[in-house]
């Protein structure tokens, strides 16, 4: 998941990246995973600019999937911040890039939430249901996007 | 293109706080 470019170049784009290494940095290994409550290999985690936790990733992934689950990540961080535009944005681009990965479907359901969020108008929860019976209908998401419509 | 990571992770998130930037913390256990 590391070695790929695509991932590399979102990190040093998005994030200041971080590592601790259970050998290598035992002593901080064992304070940032108890402050964290990391308990296994790979954790990765994005922290907002206030070090708050706003998104997981436990266990290997292909690379296709990390960069989904990353893009995710960040997607959410805008949407903590307030940053509505930019988290619908970066929601969507989830679905458009990675329409077949586990992030897909979460990321549809929060681009309807925050563009709800940002102009108040519901029709985009409805609009969200709506996407919702046409593809990932199997999916905890589509489930809770049922009440919107 | 390979990415540098930080270790000093108390200054990466004074840093972080200080920039507006988030953060990505790797807990890792990969071969060095």
């Amino acid at each position: 998941m590391w070695p790929d470019p695509r991932v590399e170049k979102f990190v040093e784009e998005n994030f200041i990246p971080a590592r601790v290494h259970v050998r290598a940095d035992s002593g901080l290994f064992q304070k940032y995973s108890e402050k964290y409550g990391a308990q296994w290999t790979p954790t990765i985690l994005q922290l907002d600019p206030k070090g708050e936790e706003r998104h997981r990733i436990e266990g290997f992934l292909p690379a296709d999937d990390f960069l989904a689950q990353l893009m995710l990540g960040r997607a959410h961080l805008a949407f903590a911040m307030a940053q509505w535009d930019d988290a619908e944005r970066r929601f969507r681009e989830v679905v458009d890039r990675f329409p077949n990965s586990d992030a897909a479907p979460e990321a549809l359901y929060w681009a309807g939430a925050t563009r709800y969020k940002g102009t108040g108008d519901g029709s985009a929860l409805g609009a969200t249901a709506q996407a919702f019976r046409e593809r990932y209908q199997e999916t905890p998401w589509a489930k809770k996007a049922s009440v919107w419509g | 293109m390979s990415l540098s990571f930080r270790h000093d992770v108390d200054a990466v998130l004074a840093d972080a706080s200080r920039e507006n930037k988030p953060v990505l913390l790797d807990f890792s256990a990969a071969p060095m």
